[in-house]
């Protein structure tokens, strides 16, 4: 642990950035007392639009932490030796990451005190009890693998529980797509496209936020690490945009009025910046990896889910606007993740540091 | 005596017939009825103040456990001709067959009590992670965004009220039911236009309407089988 003591201490820059995520975390928590104290009226949501920015944020940060597997898979399976010095920051950003995403389910429930009663009445019918199991596994799983890697080469024991968390990885961002692909009465969802789309923005989300946490950070990873994250950001964002594509062609093609009904000009909005992102990607500007990042936060993250809700299976059309309050409490999540991937980001790198003298840094 | 396996286990499914053959509660609600007053709201008034269903001047919070929609929104545009567009058709929980909002719960607060078919809601259980309201097709679900007693004008004692953080719904009035009377709505209509009892028992008054007339249900494409049936 005095590794993880070492990270908290730094330069003066360092000791602000801090001192600000405390800031803003702390602002957050007394948001959502004041949430918990009166109810979920404080949010933009509605009978109509009964989840918003919460669940959506949810689903955005399920896949990031899935995103792992885009650094694991290609290190450990195909040996690309060049991710040796980025493997550990994805297994470190997947653990902020589930955080963030259980963070984000507990402060939509209504009840949070009896969040337990997932536990206490297991229902296997619905996804959401799959969905909590798969992300506390997972995060267990990367805890133990951080842990591990740090301590020095995989053992076997670790080679296997690698192995486990390839396919663990793909799977929590599947069951998080059932939770809305298998609804009959949300045909925005209800696409069988829905969980491969949502694992390819994953797969271009994580290595983005990986390539400008190396900037940010100045972490070396290696120019030639840098120059595969980009290549398979790239891919995953082409993958898509093609899939956004064939939606948009069966809900309109079909001519079945409830599919096109879900399709505002804030999807089109979101649609068309993903185009744009896509287009710096692959013309390999300096900025594609903050525009994949940003339009993959606004479409999965902000658009999805109230977009399924409106408009509503009468055909009401009420509209969702977030709360000044919500988005605190949105930003504060944010903010703790960035405060976990900062001290976990400084672990990573104290250790490379130790175990890599002659590195140029 | 010995008992064969076999003969307890026939005397096992005879005993299980004669305790309990479960019933299937239904509902039909004839429009051509109800459409003799088409501003009446008496149902819901009544359902309303039974179930001390608070109500919230801010539309988009409102609780509502049955309520009026247009034809056309209720049964889809292209179901409704010129002749019936429009025109208000009274809608709830449909008490279904195969109910996604059971099927989505994550802890079981509501469920389908096999007795009868009523599908329950546990607001003691319910966590308010509100998917049983993106999963119900039918838009039958509230939740309570705010404390609801804040906004309860009258207060039946005889009734429990709900907090704030979990979804409620109509039960089919199974509080009344259990002293043999019939659902609050079905009591109320002037027009003696909703018949409610039980579909599984062919000499009850709905088996038999639904055996005459024709009966149409809302979303019959999605396979949720209503227990609400409409007749015109
Ligand atoms: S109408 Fe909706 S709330 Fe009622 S049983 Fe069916 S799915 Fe559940």
């Amino acid at each position: 642990m005095t590794v993880l003591a070492n990270a908290m201490w730094g330069s003066r820059a360092y000791r602000w950035w801090m001192a600000a995520l405390y800031a803003a975390v702390a602002a957050g928590v007394l948001l959502w007392l004041r949430q918990w104290n009166q109810g979920l009226v404080l949010t933009g949501m509605s009978r109509d639009v009964a989840w918003g920015l919460y669940v959506g944020q949810f689903t955005f940060f399920v896949g990031v932490a899935a995103s792992a597997v885009t650094v694991v898979l290609p290190y450990y399976l195909h040996a690309w030796k060049d991710f040796v010095r980025v493997v550990i920051l994805g297994e470190m950003l997947a653990i902020a990451s589930v955080v963030a995403a259980l963070l984000f389910v507990f402060v939509d429930l209504g009840r949070p005190d009896r969040l337990l009663n997932v536990l206490l009445h297991p229902s296997p019918s619905s996804l959401m009890f799959w969905d909590l199991l798969a992300l506390t596994g997972y995060l267990a799983l990367n805890v133990i693998l951080a842990r591990a890697a740090l301590a020095g080469p995989p053992a076997a024991w670790n080679r296997a529980l690698i192995l486990v968390s390839i396919p663990w990885a793909v799977s929590i961002h599947t069951i998080t797509a059932f939770l809305y692909a298998g609804l009959a009465g949300r045909p925005f969802w209800l696409t069988a496209a829905m969980a491969p789309r949502f694992l390819a923005s994953a797969f271009a989300v994580g290595p983005a936020l990986l390539i400008l946490l190396c900037r940010a950070f100045r972490y070396d990873a290696g120019d030639e690490a840098l120059r595969k994250l980009r290549l398979v950001m790239t891919y995953a964002m082409t993958a898509n945009v093609f899939l956004a594509l064939m939606e948009v062609f069966t809900a309109f093609y079909s001519g079945i009025p409830g599919e096109a009904a879900h399709y505002s000009p804030w999807t089109w909005l979101s649609g068309g910046f993903m185009a744009a992102a896509l287009a710096l990607a692959l013309g390999r500007s300096r900025y594609a990896p903050a525009a994949v990042f940003a339009s993959l936060a606004i479409d999965k993250g902000v658009v999805l889910i109230p977009a399924g809700f409106i408009p509503s299976p009468e055909g009401a059309v009420t509209p969702y606007i977030p709360t000044a309050v919500e988005l605190g409490i949105v930003l504060a999540i944010w903010c703790a993740g960035a405060l976990l991937v900062t001290v976990l980001f400084r672990v990573a790198e104290s250790y490379n540091r130790r175990s890599c003298p002659h590195h140029p840094s | 005596m010995k008992i064969t396996r076999q003969a307890f286990l026939a005397l096992l499914a005879a005993a299980a017939r004669a305790f309990s053959k479960p019933r299937r509660m239904a509902m039909a609600i004839d429009l051509s009825k109800c459409w003799k007053d088409r501003g009446c709201t008496r149902c819901a008034q009544a359902c309303h103040a039974a179930h001390n269903v608070p109500r919230i001047p801010d539309r988009r919070r409102e609780i509502k456990w049955i309520w009026e929609e247009r034809f056309e929104n209720a049964f889809g545009q292209e179901s409704a001709g010129p002749a019936v567009a429009g025109a208000p058709v009274p809608v709830l929980c449909n008490h279904c067959e195969h109910p996604a909002c059971v099927q989505v719960c994550p802890t079981g607060a509501t469920f389908k009590r096999e007795s009868d078919g009523l599908v329950m809601m546990d607001e003691h259980r319910c966590i308010g992670c509100r998917y049983c309201m993106a999963a119900c097709p039918y838009g039958a679900r509230s939740f309570n965004w705010s404390d609801p007693r804040s906004f309860l004008r009258t207060l039946d004692p005889a009734y429990p009220t709900r907090e704030k953080g979990v979804v409620e719904k109509c039960t089919f009035c199974n509080e009344r039911l259990a002293r043999g009377q019939q659902p609050a709505c079905v009591e109320v209509c002037p027009f003696k236009a909703m018949v409610f009892g039980d579909a599984a028992d062919p000499s009850s008054a709905i088996a038999q309407l639904l055996r005459t007339r024709h009966a149409f249900r809302r979303k019959p494409e999605l396979g949720a089988g209503p227990n609400v049936f409409y007749i015109l």
